[in-house]
């Protein structure tokens, strides 16, 4: 273990790593960019046509939009990296809502037993999924439009009669969907302690490596790496500040994206999710249990799910049989892909989750803001789903060509 | 030539039928331990049954396997490969959009507190590679960068995570150019050096001589013939392979050899 290793030496130093990302990028590997640009794109242009659009008080409003949705689309980028799909997360969502509803304010359950009851069932109905699939082949696609179709109507049966259920104003649920936001001190502390984490974890990496002899990230570049994140969090959550602040479930929201990032990238099932959306033969073959994985994923994706239809009920202060309905599916799932996860499995991250639904948010929020039609929103949002395939599939093209597929 | 060192795997009478098709019947060979065991044979020879059988795919109907004196019975690819047979199969079966390390631990990641430990599995690859004097630049490049013979490097170093004592190479050199070849056939005796024991199974009748110990020849499902490499050529082996001379233990033994080469022809 004397010396680092030539290509790996290379992309040691800040230059190196520049270059890395270059050598990346010409291999197709866009990442993040095609989704970082238009974000930027999507703010200038709006902003020049009405100023109102990067207020503080918009981008609260926009943080806020994004919690639920966002859930939803965290529960369809893990679908979608083993290469499947869940068509059904809008109807789970509902009926997730619907059964809090019902539970809370007609049976008079206490929120957390409500609560859960709301995200068991949304566990139940990707278990479900999860059986079916790994037992009979079914393609997630029709089994998941089934279930579309047959927890919209779990939903309606559970509303009954009345149809709307308003959840009182003062309970803790809609109090931490509409009115809960961090104090400022505390939002600065979550920054510092966030940012002193994420140092601490990269130079101990670093110190390890360098013990073992591979080649570390520099000081140089982890010193970048810190300063840019704490000016990130810290520049988002002053300008948040300014408004009403940073929201308890947009925080949520984050906390779940970390939390999953976390387990696709440093544990053992995260490892297994990646290898089956690659290749599943060659993971079998590993003596990865396949199934399990699919499982897990149906699960935690309608269980997602589930938590983001109880965030909009929240935030709405009342499930209805819309709940969940209309575009809520087709956002999550193209807020999924415009992130930049793959639809062809094995490629994205959970960040692709809170950037896709950023800008499909920001889109919504923006054209909102110059009083245009919800036509054109829809029209609008379909076109950047498109160019956000178009992406994908010219970037596996590419990885191909500059054999990186 | 004498083979003292440890047997580690034997067959005897080892059969399978699918339906009415007698894939194979009663083979017998030996592996030992820094030993390669060539099984060649034409297409339909019963050398992929043979794989499937050793590797735990399709448990044999007859016929007894002892690993280490020991009888056993290896009814999935995990009973075989928790036994310490690795099987590296034709197509690889590595997972192209990962990188090296990722798929030499595939399966059997090393964690650390719950987490994956990468430093510890990065600088096990990094020795494991270089003790197979392997041409690979960075272990944090996706396979799909490496070329065939790279990636058949991979697919190799992979099946010696689990410390085997035999490794099953099926058809390694099939897709592989002339120079990647030589690196493949080169890290087979790397293998042998370090005392596995190895089955080879191919087609290259000259890969084989080149490094084999022992060669078995199946054809039709029987054991027609086992050579020992040292006194054996090329044209003896085809006109096993091809049936032109009959070894088979189960039939009577020609009086003459038939067809255009002579068993007999060597100095």
């Amino acid at each position: 273990m004397s010396s680092t290793h030539p290509q790996d030496a290379r992309h040691s130093g800040f230059r190196g790593t520049v270059g890395a990302f270059v050598d990346r990028l010409r291999g197709g590997d866009l990442g993040s960019l095609p989704v970082l640009t238009g974000l930027v794109l999507i703010g200038v242009v709006f902003q020049l046509l009405n100023p109102n659009f990067l207020s503080p008080t918009n981008l609260v409003n926009l943080t806020m939009q994004c919690a639920a949705i966002g859930t939803i689309a965290l529960g369809i980028v893990l679908v979608l990296l083993v290469g499947e799909i869940d068509l059904s997360v809008g109807s789970v969502s509902g009926l997730a809502a619907a059964i809090l509803a019902v539970a809370f304010v007609q049976f008079g359950w206490p929120l957390p037993v409500a609560l859960l009851a709301a995200i068991a069932a949304g566990a139940a109905a990707g278990l479900a999924y999860g059986l079916l699939y790994t037992r009979f082949g079914v393609p997630a696609f029709v089994l998941t439009l089934a279930g579309l179709l047959g927890f919209l109507g779990v939903q309606l049966w559970v509303l009954g009669r009345v149809g709307s259920i308003n959840i009182p104003f003062d309970s803790l649920l809609v109090t931490f969907g509409q009115q809960l936001f961090l104090p400022d001190p505390v939002a600065y502390g979550i920054v510092v302690l966030v940012v002193l984490g994420y140092g601490y974890t990269l130079v101990s990496q670093a110190r390890r490596r360098t013990e073992a002899g591979l080649a570390a990230m520099s000081t140089s570049v982890i010193g970048v790496r810190v300063g840019g994140l704490l000016l990130l969090l810290g520049t988002v959550t002053w300008y948040l500040n300014l408004a009403r602040g940073v929201g308890a479930m947009f925080l949520l929201f984050v906390a779940l994206v970390t939390i999953v990032h976390h387990a696709l990238t440093r544990t053992r099932w995260g490892r297994a999710v990646y290898a089956v959306g690659g290749s599943v033969e060659a993971a079998r073959r590993a003596g990865i249990r396949v199934n399990r994985v699919y499982i897990s994923v149906f699960v935690l994706c309608s269980t997602l799910a589930a938590v983001g239809g109880l965030m909009a009920a929240a935030r709405l202060a009342a499930a209805n049989q819309s709940s969940g309905g209309s575009d809520t599916n087709l956002n999550a799932i193209a807020a999924a892909v415009i992130g930049g996860t793959s639809l062809f499995g094995g490629r994205g991250s959970a960040f692709s989750a809170l950037l896709g639904v950023l800008v499909i948010m920001s889109i919504s929020s923006g054209l909102t803001l110059l009083n245009l039609d919800s036509s054109i929103r829809y029209i609008v949002t379909g076109s950047v789903l498109v160019l956000a395939v178009i992406i994908d599939s010219l970037s596996r093209r590419s990885r191909a060509a500059a054999g990186r597929a | 030539m004498s083979h003292q060192p440890e047997q580690i795997l034997s067959l005897r009478g080892v059969s399978k039928r699918f339906g009415a098709v007698r894939a194979l019947s009663g083979i017998d060979f030996d592996v030992h331990a820094g030993e390669v065991v060539a099984i060649v044979g034409d297409n339909g020879a019963g050398k992929s049954t043979l794989v499937k059988i050793l590797s735990g795919v399709h448990p044999p109907d007859e016929g007894v396997i002892t690993f280490y004196g020991t009888p056993t019975t290896m009814n999935s690819p995990t009973d075989s490969r928790d036994l310490g047979i690795a099987t590296v199969f034709q197509d690889l079966a590595l997972c192209d959009s990962l990188d090296v390390v990722s798929n030499l631990w595939l399966g059997r990641e090393l964690t650390r507190g719950g987490a994956l430990d990468e430093v510890e599995m990065e600088q096990r690859s990094w020795s494991l590679l270089r003790e197979l004097r392997a041409r690979v630049q960075s272990v944090r490049v996706p396979v799909a960068a490496l070329s065939g013979g790279q990636r058949q490097t991979v697919a190799i170093a992979r099946s010696l995570i689990g410390d085997p004592s035999v490794v099953i190479l099926d058809e390694p050199t099939a897709a592989l150019g002339v120079a990647q070849t030589a690196e493949v056939l080169n890290l087979i005796e790397r293998l042998r050096e370090r005392g596995l024991g190895i089955i080879l199974i191919s087609h290259n009748i000259a890969d084989v001589l080149a490094v084999a110990d022992r060669i078995v020849v199946l054809r039709l499902g029987r054991n027609n013939g086992i050579f020992d490499v040292a006194d054996v050529t090329s044209e003896m082996i085809i006109s096993a392979i091809t049936g032109a001379i009959d070894h088979s233990p189960a039939r009577p033994r020609p009086t003459q050899p038939v067809g255009p080469v002579a068993v007999e022809d060597r100095p």
